[in-house]
């Protein structure tokens, strides 16, 4: 082999590796749902033995009110929980971007709901919302308030308030991050512009985090729709199937359904949201920058 | 266009005090400009002045009215940050029109402002550029636009010179110099560059360790420095400084040092022997040695010549002088041979003279 060919071919071989874990670890497996949901196919058979039956699992979950009805309550949870994280975390990060002693105790305190295991999290809940020994409902009768059926009633909100306690903590350490990170000066020249604490927060506080809050608020977003095991302890996608968002009927499809096909086709479906919503938030960015660069190249034109 | 005076201000920051008592009289339609070496001061004054950093103790009077417990936006200023502190996503427009936007002005009243001042500071071409496409110089342009829009009568610089290059900054200056002529404003200016200083105040304030050293216009702290860090400070190349001691002879005073025995003039003779010290430090600018094979000794320095810098018309000669080292500034037409040592006759009228303990002019 010449020198010049060894030479063209170095950076392939160094790409080689990633590129071989990367097609065991995330083609092969994707590629494996892909093709089992087009199958009618039991835990029981091989993915080959399994009958092929092209779009159906497709249609079938398209035209299921149940798989509708889970599919709503996925977004409904996902855009609630991540508006109101993302205005509590970043209200939270806005308030305590000082110097106070204790700061950084109390910023290690707020994260701790972060760390805690998601099922030690919903086991937790689960106590506090008992209908008759739980802490809330035993505060409202001391107070001589009625109490609530959070479980039941109320059973999407219960689990709306878990999942917002475990993760405002995290974009309040990314907005807190971004908030540090913003130029002093420039903040210094908005007092003396005159800007008010509020007006600096709206016209240059929030555009300048503005980059990072939206990569924030797309992995909350990512992570809501894959919400489980504390949803699973809470309720169990009851009552009814008021909680049963996509990630848990998925699972009970495959494991009390067995049908593995009918879960990869939903499992697709759940990518594809997703899919959609990253392109779109990168269609938005685009579309905002090109905009931005028309508007310069008209007024430069007219000079 | 309002009187400025600090009295008394002090800035500790927790134990630690940087600011000792600053008392200064800033007038009405002056151009002020703080300098001194780092940390001397000069910017926590100005940051004080503007109402970005609490007052310790003492306060500022503002026409009079005392303003230190007031908000920055209350205090009719405006300011230009060393790092420019523009609103990276705001093109420049939006930049030169915060305030006004912020006052609620009229549209019609703001549009006309902004061009107003984009045409004054030459930047009407990119008025729709965010500043991250702006080059260093043009970003300087839209800070000082920026507080030229605000209409304060008070306008603060920060060293806003320091992140241009070395030709951009001649440039700027000479702008700069320009636009404080047309515009009635007080303005104060902070800088670490003697030179920005020396051609841009009407008044100059040396600060060093928290301490005001003296005021005056550029001429009087150039010819007549209070102190030795004065003398230093102010001039490029720096002055010259050799120890020496007083004597007199034959009805004259001498300072006789390591190679020198230089005779004063009359006015300073009257001076030195009044003073009651004998130690002194003698003060001469490169600029006041003149090479001059012919001139008596008693007032000349012999200079061994061993480094010659060109820069143009001058070159500074670095000269040994005894234990120590003398730069002088000569005429680069003037043939030098570099390794002799040779004669410089010292203008007696122009040297300066310090106590050796308390480096205080005498």
């Amino acid at each position: 082999m010449s020198l010049a060919r060894a030479n063209r071919l170095t950076p392939w071989m160094f790409l080689a590796p990633a590129a071989v874990i990367m097609a065991i670890a995330l083609i092969y497996p994707l590629g494996y749902m892909i093709w089992g949901s087009f199958r009618a196919w039991d835990p029981s058979q091989t993915i080959g033995e399994a009958e092929f039956v092209g779009l159906k699992n497709y249609v079938t979950l398209w035209n299921d009110p149940n798989f509708r009805e889970s599919l709503g309550v996925t977004l409904r949870f996902a855009f609630v929980v991540v508006v109101v994280e993302m205005v509590i975390g970043v209200g939270l990060a806005l308030l305590l971007d000082r110097d106070i002693r204790g700061m950084s105790l109390l910023r290690t305190m707020f994260i701790l709901p972060m760390m805690i295991a998601p099922v030690v999290v919903g086991l937790m809940w689960r106590y506090m919302y008992h209908p008759t020994v739980g802490t809330f409902n035993r505060t409202l009768e001391s107070i001589g308030l009625p109490t609530v059926d959070w479980l039941g009633q109320h059973a999407l909100l219960s689990v709306i308030i878990a999942d917002i306690w475990q993760w405002t903590p995290f974009i309040f350490i990314l907005s807190l991050a971004a908030l540090q990170s913003l130029p002093r000066s420039a903040l210094e020249a908005a007092r003396i512009d005159g800007a008010t604490a509020w007006q600096q927060i709206w016209h240059i506080k929030l555009p300048l985090m503005m980059p990072v809050l939206i990569v924030t608020g797309l992995l909350r977003l990512i992570d809501a729709f894959k919400v489980l095991e504390v949803i699973l302890v809470l309720t169990e996608g009851g009552p009814g199937l008021s909680t049963e968002i996509l990630a848990l009927r998925i699972s009970r499809t495959a494991t009390e359904f067995r049908e593995l096909g009918v879960a990869a086709a939903m499992s697709n479906y759940l990518l594809i949201l997703l899919l959609l919503l990253t392109m779109a938030m990168f269609a938005f960015t685009r579309w905002q920058e090109a905009r931005a660069a028309r508007i310069r190249a008209a007024s430069e034109d007219d000079q | 266009m309002p009187e400025i005076r600090l009295d008394k201000l002090v800035k500790r920051y927790g134990e630690v005090e940087v600011l000792h008592g600053v008392e200064l009289e800033m007038a009405d339609n002056e151009f002020t400009v703080l300098v001194g070496p780092s940390g001397c001061g000069k910017s926590t004054t100005l940051r004080m002045i503007a109402g970005l950093e609490d007052v310790s103790d003492g306060e500022i009077f503002v026409d009079g009215k005392p303003v230190s417990h007031l908000e920055p936006k209350d205090r009719d200023l405006a300011m230009v940050f060393q790092d420019y502190a523009l609103y990276p996503h705001m093109n420049v427009a939006q930049n030169i029109s915060f305030a006004l936007r912020l006052a609620r002005r009229p549209k019609a009243e703001i549009n006309a402002k902004v061009r107003e001042v984009a045409e004054m500071v030459g930047l009407t071409d990119f008025l729709h550029r965010k500043p991250g496409a702006l080059s260093g110089g043009q970003r300087q342009r839209v800070a000082m636009a920026r507080a030229l829009a605000k209409d304060s009568s008070i306008f603060l610089f920060d060293e806003p010179l320091s992140n241009l290059d070395a030709k951009l900054r001649g440039q700027m200056r000479a702008e700069l110099a320009l636009m404080s002529a047309r515009v009635e404003k007080n303005m104060i200016y902070v800088t670490h560059d003697q030179i920005e200083a020396m051609t841009l105040a009407d008044r100059i304030v040396v600060m060093h360790g928290g301490y005001i050293q003296q005021q005056g216009t550029p001429e009087e702290l150039f010819k007549r420095p209070v102190n030795k860090f004065v003398a230093g400070f102010l001039g490029m190349p720096p002055m010259n400084f050799l120890n020496g001691e007083l004597s007199e002879r034959d009805g004259a005073v001498f300072v006789q040092g390591a190679g020198f025995d230089l005779r004063l003039s009359d006015a300073k003779a009257a001076v030195a022997r009044a003073h009651s010290s004998r130690n002194v430090v003698l003060g001469v600018r490169p600029s006041d040695l003149t090479f001059d094979s012919a001139a008596p000794s008693d007032q000349a320095l012999q200079l061994g010549v061993e480094v010659s810098e060109y820069v143009g018309a001058q070159s500074v000669l670095l000269c040994k002088a005894g234990p120590g080292r003398v730069t002088v500034e000569v005429n680069s037409e003037t043939p030098m041979a570099i390794g002799e040592t040779l004669t410089f006759a010292v203008n007696p009228e122009r040297v300066h003279l310090f106590d050796q303990q308390s480096e205080i002019a005498i």
